[in-house]
């Protein structure tokens, strides 16, 4: 079995006297898919926001190669490896796709306290890097709100698996895109564990979280409700358990009954 | 090894003039050049478009534009600063009190006036960082705060609105050399201000785009929250930028009191609209994100072509702020047009 990169241990995470998230445990290895499934609601913001830094988990242990870790920001995060791609939050659209792809981690040259940005490799390397995504850029100076959402997406992407994150967060990566974007952004999660990075992926959707997944997590009222590997797991069963398995019955049988009216 | 790759046909490649007119700064410099051909053919003195004209107006503009490049930086980064204006007062008067109330070393003055701004742009930075309630409210009350302090403490220390007496202080002359002294061009002497207002659209737009920090100012107006994500500081970025501002506020305020040798309780006041007009008519983006140091200095420019050129014309100088205005709306107006056209329709 592959090594495990990342776990939290019985997490809760309250804001005052709202539980958000209790008991979660969860495993995630390197080299594979883990998804994370929960409908809107069900505590996967502040699941999202635990494992990146952003917020510190009540009550439990956040493990990231068996020693226990405590971020104070997405920063102390981001410096352990876990990087996250956030669903509308990943780019800031008037900058240019190179000063984007290089945010925060920018190239400088020069010498003692004088230091500049090294533009030119930037930009090569923002080109060449999307190349091996295939995307073909044409202008890297041009600003990435001109870009697409998968493309977007793909950027960010790119970008978190460059800067050696060992653990890939994406938060709802294809929610806001169409088929087509859906298929492309999805490649590149595979892509990403072809590298041997851990890669949580977040959605809502279990058709694209069957596509790509290795373990499910059920999520729901700020629990795990059941969680499932790819040998024992089927999509029925995961749309099912999403919608809260006898709930959606319920609503099956009563959209019918409004349907024959 | 072959990549994949995909030229997409549906992307239409720009032209130099589209990639010329998303700089921000061209739609300014286009208004600069229109209004300088405006005012060098309504000019009645032959001197607008000449040396004493340009130096003229270029005194003008300089401690606009000083301070203009860092409110425009900070406009960048998302936020505003009101007490832009009253800090040159403030400052001014600070340096005047200390040398002639206490006898300091003029020098030792100025150090102390420019830490003391930097303390005020600090704590602006750090309430709007902590508080998160708009720069806006409270850089206003920062600018209330020092405008009522500037007025009451002139008055009780020195019995009048004034402050004097700096050009007896020790180390004056060397302090004016660099701050208020002239130097000539042909038979024209211009302001040393000019040459600090050059060095600061320089130094300013090497650091707002080709260093780090400048890319984490663009990121922290852009979008604050994926900056943060992707590790940028912003709340640093934004609390240096508050101190940057109040520094070359503080700076114009040196220059002023060490080229008037004194000062008066209310300068500075209002000039904070000044430097945000000189910032948006050079395309900085009022939502931050988007502008540019040059851009702030060509708004200078017409602000200080505007002060010269209308008394040059013979027109009535009382409506110089009417035009002001004018210009301000047109100017954002056809960059905001120009943005779309060359965005490629979007937004």
């Amino acid at each position: 079995m592959a090594n495990t990169t990342l776990e939290l241990i019985d997490v809760e995470k309250s804001f005052g006297s709202v539980i958000a998230n209790s008991g979660i445990s969860v495993k995630v290895d390197a080299s594979t898919v883990t998804c994370i499934l929960g409908d809107n609601g069900a505590g996967k913001s502040t699941l999202i926001k635990t494992l990146s830094g952003v917020h510190k988990p009540t009550k439990g242990k956040y493990l990231v190669e068996g020693t226990e870790v405590n971020f104070n920001s997405p920063r102390d995060a981001l410096d352990a490896g876990i990087a996250t791609v956030f669903q509308d939050l990943a780019t800031i659209p008037l900058m240019s796709i190179w000063r984007n792809f290089f945010i925060g981690n920018e190239i400088e040259k020069g010498f003692g306290p004088f230091k500049w940005l090294d533009v030119k490799k930037m930009k090569d390397i923002t080109k060449q890097e999307l190349l091996a995504m295939g995307i073909d850029l044409r202008d890297p100076n041009q600003p990435i709100g001109t870009l697409s959402g998968g493309e977007r997406q793909a950027v960010a992407i790119a970008r978190a698996v460059y800067f050696g994150a060992k653990v890939l967060i994406l938060d709802e990566p294809t929610s806001a895109l169409g088929v087509r974007q859906s298929g492309i952004v999805l490649k590149y999660v595979l892509a990403a564990k072809e590298r041997g990075i851990a890669v949580i992926f977040i959605t809502h959707n279990p058709n694209h979280a069957f596509l790509v997944g290795d373990r499910f997590y059920l999520l729901n009222r700020g629990k795990l409700v059941q969680s499932m590997e790819r040998s024992n797991a089927n999509i029925d069963e995961l749309t099912k358990a999403m919608a809260g398995g006898k709930d959606l019955e319920l609503l099956t049988t009563e959209i019918e009954s409004v349907r024959k009216k | 090894m072959s990549t994949p790759t995909t030229t997409d046909e549906r992307v239409k490649k720009a032209s130099f003039l589209t990639k010329a007119l998303r700089r921000t700064e061209v739609g300014a410099l286009l208004g600069a050049i229109a209004i300088f051909i405006l005012f060098t053919s309504t000019d009645t003195t032959g001197n607008f478009a000449q040396l004493p004209g340009i130096a003229g107006w270029t005194d003008i503009a300089a401690p606009i534009g000083i301070v203009a490049i860092a409110v425009a930086l900070l406009m960048i980064a998302g936020e505003f600063d009101l007490s832009s204006g009253v800090m040159v007062g403030t400052t001014g008067l600070l340096v005047g009190m200390l040398v002639s109330k206490l006898g300091m070393n003029i020098w030792l003055a100025i150090v102390v006036g420019l830490i003391f701004a930097a303390g005020i742009g600090f704590v602006n930075g750090y309430l709007v960082v902590k508080t998160k309630l708009p720069s806006f409210i409270i850089t206003l009350a920062t600018f209330f705060i020092l405008k009522g302090a500037n007025f009451a403490l002139t008055m009780i220390l020195t019995g009048s609105v004034r402050v004097t007496g700096v050009d007896k202080a020790d180390g004056y002359e060397g302090a004016k050399a660099v701050f208020a002294s002239t130097f000539k061009v042909g038979d024209q002497n211009f302001q040393i201000s000019l040459a600090w207002w050059l060095f600061i659209t320089i130094a300013a737009t090497f650091l707002l785009t080709r260093t780090k920090f400048g890319n984490w100012i663009f990121a922290a107006g852009g979008d604050q929250n994926a900056a943060r994500n992707a590790g940028v500081p912003v709340a640093r970025t934004k609390i240096a930028l508050f101190m940057a501002t109040s520094v070359a506020a503080a700076l114009v305020g040196i220059i002023f009191v060490l080229r008037l040798q004194g000062m008066q309780a209310g300068q500075g006041v209002g000039q904070e609209f000044y430097y945000i007009i000189a910032a948006a008519v050079g395309g900085t983006l009022l939502t931050g994100g988007a502008g540019s140091a040059i851009g702030a200095s060509i708004g200078a420019v017409i602000m200080g072509m505007a002060y010269i050129g209308i008394p040059f014309s013979l027109w009535n100088s009382d409506w110089t702020s009417t035009f002001l205005g004018v210009i301000l709306f047109s100017a954002v107006m056809i960059n905001t047009y120009i943005g779309r056209k060359a965005a490629g329709g979007k937004r």
